[in-house]
């Protein structure tokens, strides 16, 4: 029975009509009981590990906050953390919004480094105006390619996305250690797989008030505005949404349906890309380096952007909120190990924590949604 | 490279590629059995560093290597548990939520390594069977009668999987379920029922599988299984979600691991051609799904939850 609609019973009609305006009050906040419901479950179950390691969770929280945004100098950390989060986490939106799952993030992240280096490198002199944005869309580019492959590769061949851009990714590792000990190495005798200090004239421009924050945070919002200008205020993002929502509909509407999973994974890897060329080109060393495995050069941004984006309701513009949270939580997480002792891996043994509860909960939250009287508006497997 | 082609090199690169093979084997064995009942879990990489982690500590704490299999077995079953309450009960999507397993699980192992041993101690691991004049047997002996206990496991599980799958009732239902759960629930096979015991099976084996590692290297690391559990659910389509396929596939990656190491140790490939090297099984990898992705298809029901329209 259709909840809020009058019951023939009159001794039901009353408990009827109170749900029914309770569900009127409750109807704004059903669009965030994913992620408070996640957030919530996260953190007990953190705290229940904390407690297991002898911590106090409220002193272990409270480190972790304060270490994420007590101070001017933290909030800018924890910015320069949450923006590879951001620019994965835009491309996570695009592709889900599809219906194609791209874990390919890491492989595409360290092909845009690759390639905005590879750039740099070729144009030390350009002035940094030009180089900058060069290297950025050099980036984009690296990105983008390595995710058009398994994008084309499930289009056209029908290859499950989610196992070849987990492929791409091995391949990716082993490309950029080979580049780094071979063709990228800095010239000399020492054999530590990095490149030389890149040009400086592509250095990302530090922001004024003398923290570590640089313009990369600029780049990853205005790419969370054109994506969400892309899914949402173009022909183009109708369609891969539409795509995503129901492919055969879709083709039997006469929709591109091949050339848009193409294209989703495209876009999806060039927002990696340019998160590849921001953790090179804003990181303090001004180098790619690939020294202690290819994840210390991602900081896994591949897979704890989708943990940003699922939080952000895989939204481009709330997927920047909650990269910064999650950014905190990895820079509070050290300080946390500090004061507690407990290693700050807890961190992301709670993001793994937070992306079962925010997809366990979204039958909940349609529920409530259906109880509180909207549709469901969420698309495909996501 | 005529170092290589010799009968001593060429039977030790083989028997450690078999050696190699058998963490593949387990995982993709057991995620052949959850996918037949169309739950697809991605989670394998976080469950086997789990069971890696469990059999470690239990055999540092105990000294005991059975007491290690068993931990990593149990830890593969509390997971099994989790995932099944998450994909069966909750309805979650499966992709994304096997990521979080494996977040999970990479987190987590990390942590308790970190807090409970920090530095690596290593621990007396596996050992080979000494099976009398069968191991000393020359080329066959070192082939297929000197690997530890767990790989004769895992080989002898694939007929055992293949029987399971083919010729008993459970193996039907699991069928069922997977392809068809509508027609199977009308038949009265509980469906959820059925699908979370396969569920458990395949995490069973995935935290085996990460215990053989653990146990075979004598070590615990961050990431130890460095990618293998994501390999060893690309295997499931190698394989067309047959046992002897996935067989087949392990195989084909243990062989071209060791083959990759044998080539370094004999600096045939030196430096960083090795790693161009190392990128061989992905590669192929892709090949095999490209070649196989239109000709056999998945489990029709694969990653679709499964609730009784009232």
């Amino acid at each position: 029975m259709a909840l809020g609609q009058l019951s023939a019973d009159p001794e039901e009609a009353a408990p009827e009509l109170a749900a029914g305006r309770l569900a009127r009050l409750l109807r704004p906040f059903v669009g965030i009981a994913v992620p408070a419901t996640a957030a919530i479950a996260a953190l007990l179950v953190g705290a229940a590990m904390l407690l297991a390691f002898g911590a106090n969770p409220l002193v272990a929280y409270r480190e972790l906050v304060t270490g994420a945004f007590g101070s001017a100098d933290n909030l800018a950390d924890t910015a320069v953390r949450a923006m590879p989060l951001a620019l994965v986490g835009v491309g996570i939106c695009i592709a889900f919004r599809t219906d194609v799952i791209n874990i390919g993030g890491e492989g595409q992240i360290i092909l845009g480094a690759i390639a905005a280096t590879v750039t740099s490198m070729a144009f030390d002199d350009v002035p940094r105006a030009l180089l900058v944005p060069m290297v950025i869309v050099a980036g984009a580019i690296g990105g983008g390619f390595w995710g058009a492959i398994p994008g084309a590769l499930k289009a056209y061949a029908g290859v499950n996305e989610i196992l070849s851009t987990i492929m791409m990714n091995l391949v990716a590792f082993h490309l950029l250690s080979f580049l780094l000990q071979d063709l990228l190495i800095e010239p000399g005798d020492i054999k530590i797989q990095q490149t030389r200090r890149l040009s400086e004239n592509a250095d990302l421009p530090l922001l004024p008030g003398g923290t570590r924050l640089h313009v990369g945070v600029l780049i990853a919002i205005l790419v969370a505005v054109l994506g969400y200008l892309l899914l949402f205020r173009s022909a183009l993002g109708m369609r891969l949404r539409s795509v995503g929502h129901n492919p055969d509909a879709s083709q039997y509407a006469g929709m591109a349906v091949r050339k848009s999973i193409t294209q989703a994974l495209a876009f999806s890897g060039a927002c990696c890309g340019i998160a590849g060329a921001v953790l090179v080109f804003g990181s303090e060393s001004h180098r790619l380096i690939g020294e202690g495995g290819a994840a210390a050069f991602t900081q896994n941004a591949g897979f704890n952007g989708i943990v940003a984006a699922l939080f952000g309701a895989l939204h481009p513009i709330f997927t920047v909120p909650a990269s910064f949270l999650f950014g905190g939580m990895l820079t509070g997480g050290s300080d946390m190990q500090r004061a507690t002792q407990v290693p700050a891996a807890l961190v992301v043994a709670l993001n793994g924590v937070v992306v079962v509860f925010v997809v366990g909960s979204l039958r909940l939250r349609d529920r409530l949604r259906t109880w509180a009287g909207g549709i469901s508006s969420y698309g495909g497997r996501a | 490279m005529s170092d290589f082609f010799t009968v001593s090199v060429l039977v030790a690169t083989l028997a450690s590629g078999i050696r190699l093979a058998t963490p593949f084997l387990l995982s993709a064995l057991g995620e052949t059995i959850g996918q037949r009942a169309g739950v697809l879990n991605l989670g394998v990489e976080g469950v086997m560093l789990i069971g890696a982690y469990a059999a470690y500590i239990t055999a540092l704490r105990t000294g005991s290597v059975v007491a290690g299999v068993l931990a990593a077995m149990g830890a593969g079953a509390l997971m099994g548990i989790v995932y099944a309450f998450i994909t069966v009960v909750m309805h979650a999507t499966q992709g994304i939520s096997g990521i979080g397993i494996f977040l999970f699980g990479l987190g987590f192992t990390d942590l308790l390594f970190r807090h409970q041993v920090g530095t690596p101690v290593p621990i007396d691991g596996l050992r080979g069977l000494d099976m009398g004049g069968l191991s000393d047997l020359p080329v066959v002996g070192e082939l297929f009668f000197q690997h530890s206990v767990l790989t004769y496991v895992a080989f002898a599980l694939v007929p055992v999987v293949w029987f399971a799958m083919n010729r008993t009732t459970f193996g039907l239902n699991v069928r069922a379920v997977g392809e068809t759960p509508e027609a199977a629930d009308t038949l009265g096979v509980r469906v959820n029922v059925v699908r979370t015991q396969a569920i458990i099976i395949g995490n069973v084996m995935a935290g085996l599988a990460g215990g053989t590692l653990a146990l075979d290297v004598g070590i615990f690391q961050q990431n130890l299984t460095s990618g293998q559990g994501f390999i060893a659910v690309a295997l499931v389509y190698f394989g067309a979600w047959r046992s002897s396929g996935v067989m087949a596939g392990a195989l084909l990656f243990g062989v071209v691991s060791s083959t990759v190491l044998q080539l370094k140790t004999l600096g045939i490939i030196v430096g960083a051609n090795s790693t161009i090297a190392a990128m061989a099984p992905a590669i192929l990898t892709i090949v095999v799904l490209v070649l196989v992705s239109r000709r056999i298809g998945a489990p029709s029901a694969l990653t679709v939850p499964f609730e009784r329209d009232n």
